[in-house]
């Protein structure tokens, strides 16, 4: 079994008399993409910070890369890597210049294995800011900005990366060449990512398992697939005779399709459609929030 | 292996110098230098024939040196108050607590910056000065020197406070209050362009509380003859006051300022800058 990288139990964070998140439990393996949903509020920003150790917990236990984020010293920030939303800073300086000067403050940490920090022109083709290397940082758009931030995220070749809501603002075709070097930091480079997003098709397309966080805990935790059957068991049947279409619900789908191809042989357009990830979440986060569910989603907890 | 925490005092002390070099050539911060030149000097070009009662100086002698020493102090405190203030909200300062020894290297680099800018900031009043009026300037070898202890001691006793205070605001916003306002107060009652001895006695007394009074006082016996020392209060330049005044700052300051940055760093989290981030964006909207 691989090593856990982050391992949290019994998390809890309470702002005044609000509590944020009321019991957190769960874990990230070495090499794995985690990605934590989860809607406004519920707790993801909150969790993370506390992960990196930019937030003090109001109690729990909280494990990243064998230390406490508490009380981790700067050789443990040298092996994690961190993407902040960005704002204004550095607007004189280029991409060049910030990622050379940040880069060095990771070369004492440099072993064979891992060698810190990443080559400048490298990293900035890896992120394709190639040709904006020597503008201003003013000058770029939110997009470009934010590739910026991913590049100063990895650019000390973390064992860990956080990722919070890292393609806000990027376009499509932006958005799938960040996939594309997530994918390549995990392949090649064994690092272990945990990212928050509000974007369900990334996470399925990018993470190796889910996190729902919702209503201050994790209420579900398995790969897009897991989720989606796990939680919604029911399929929807759809097909047309004679012109006619017909939709039916289903739980046995597949039982369902063998007695209606048996009963009608003209049965055209046939289409069995699973439960989506996004009809998954829209599930959980809704019986959440309303209190209604919990029972269910309880035990599929324990189940997972 | 190179020892993290040194080299990255090292990247620090060079990332200062970069982003003075970036200041130098950013309009902004030029047009800035020009403005505080031309209110000095101007005011100083309107002045230029006004005697001092009783002596043989001119207004322009005495009075350019007390507004080099407010200046320090002006550039000194609210330059780097504002900077960080501006910074923990940017997201400046997260990148540098997220780099091992980040924020070493951030306070090094500050260090740097806010000092390298004395140099274009008193040139730029000095040296027009220089060539504008007769007998202005430091006076000798000696009166450089002088100059330039002062300005030592000035870096020291009141760079610290900028970067306190700049922490402990809650806000960018509060940059006025905090920073502009007891500036301003000071150079009021701080005896730059007028001498001290005109104001009430405990107006005096809590003028000499702050480093503003005292570096004019040091600027001045820089700048002027021995004999000028007789318009000064107790008719000395008080050299050991001055010193032990200064170092009285510096070492509070000094040994404040860690502490007080690195709790503000601990406190420093993504979500602070986005609450800021919204926060200026409705002002925008406004």
């Amino acid at each position: 079994m691989a090593e856990d990288v982050i391992g949290v139990r019994g998390l809890r964070m309470r702002y005044g008399d609000k509590d944020v998140l009321t019991g957190v439990d769960f874990e990230v393996r070495r090499g794995e993409v985690v990605a934590l949903l989860g809607p406004n509020g519920a707790g993801k920003t909150t969790t993370i910070e506390i992960l990196e150790g930019f937030r003090r917990r109001s109690a729990g236990e909280v494990s990243v890369l064998g230390s406490d984020p508490e009380r981790a010293d700067e050789d443990w920030r040298a092996r994690i890597g961190v993407v902040l939303q960005s704002w204004r800073d550095h607007a004189r300086w280029t991409p060049r210049m910030l990622l050379s000067h940040l880069g060095t403050y990771y070369r004492p940490y440099s072993t064979p294995e891992r060698p810190r920090p990443y080559d400048v022109d490298e990293l900035l083709a890896m992120v394709g800011l190639q040709d904006l290397a020597d503008q201003k940082i003013r000058t770029l758009s939110g997009g470009q900005r934010r590739r910026l931030d991913v590049a100063i995220g990895i650019v000390g070749r973390p064992e860990l990366l956080f990722l919070d809501e890292p393609t806000a603002g990027f376009d499509p075709e932006a958005r799938r060449e960040f996939h594309d070097l997530i994918h390549r930091l995990t392949d090649m480079e064994d690092t272990t990512v945990l990212m928050t997003t509000h974007d369900l098709d990334e996470a399925e397309k990018i993470a190796d398992r889910i996190l729902i966080l919702a209503a201050g805990r994790i209420v579900a935790d398995g790969s897009a697939d897991e989720l989606a059957r796990r939680v919604n068991k029911g399929a929807q049947v759809k097909w047309t005779v004679d012109g006619q279409h017909f939709v039916h619900a289903t739980t046995d789908a597949t039982a369902f399709v063998r007695e209606l191809l048996a009963a009608n042989p003209n049965i055209e357009d046939l289409e069995v459609r699973r439960a989506t990830l996004e009809d998954t979440y829209i599930a959980l986060v809704h019986s959440v929030e309303s209190g209604v569910g919990t029972g269910p989603i309880d035990a599929f907890a324990e189940a997972g | 292996m190179t020892n993290p925490r040194s080299q990255a005092l090292r990247i620090g002390l060079r990332r200062g110098w970069t982003e003075f070099l970036l200041s130098l050539r950013s309009p902004q911060d030029v047009w800035f230098y020009l403005f505080t030149s031309t209110l000095a000097v101007g005011f100083l070009w309107f002045n230029r024939n006004n005697p001092i009662e009783g002596t043989e100086l001119l207004y322009t002698q005495v009075t350019l040196p007390s507004i080099l020493g407010a200046l320090l102090v002006f550039g000194l405190y609210v330059g780097p108050l504002s900077t960080l203030a501006l910074e923990r909200e940017d997201g400046t300062l997260l990148r540098y607590k997220a780099a091992p020894h980040g924020m070493v290297g951030y306070v090094a680099s500050q260090a740097v910056y806010q000092t390298a800018q004395v140099v274009p900031s008193v040139a730029v009043i000095l040296v027009p000065s220089m060539l504008l009026f007769d007998g202005v300037g430091p006076l000798g070898l000696r009166g450089w020197l002088t100059m330039l202890a002062v300005t030592a001691l000035g870096i020291l006793a009141v760079l610290p406070f900028g970067l306190i205070v700049g922490s402990l605001i809650p806000g960018s916003q509060k940059g006025g209050t905090w920073g502009m306002l007891p500036i301003m107060v000071l150079f009021g009652i701080s005896g730059i362009f007028f001498p001290i001895s005109n104001l009430w006695g405990w107006v005096q007394a809590l003028a000499q509380v702050f480093p503003m009074y005292w570096l004019g006082l040091g600027m001045r016996s820089a700048f002027l003859p021995d004999a000028a020392a007789a318009l000064e209060i107790g008719g000395s330049w008080r050299t050991l006051e001055t010193v032990l005044v200064l170092a009285t700052w510096a070492v509070v300051g000094l040994t404040l300022a860690p502490r007080v940055l690195r709790r503000m760093a601990e406190r420093q989290s993504g979500s602070q800058v986005q609450e800021a981030r919204d926060r200026a964006l409705q002002q925008w909207v406004r």
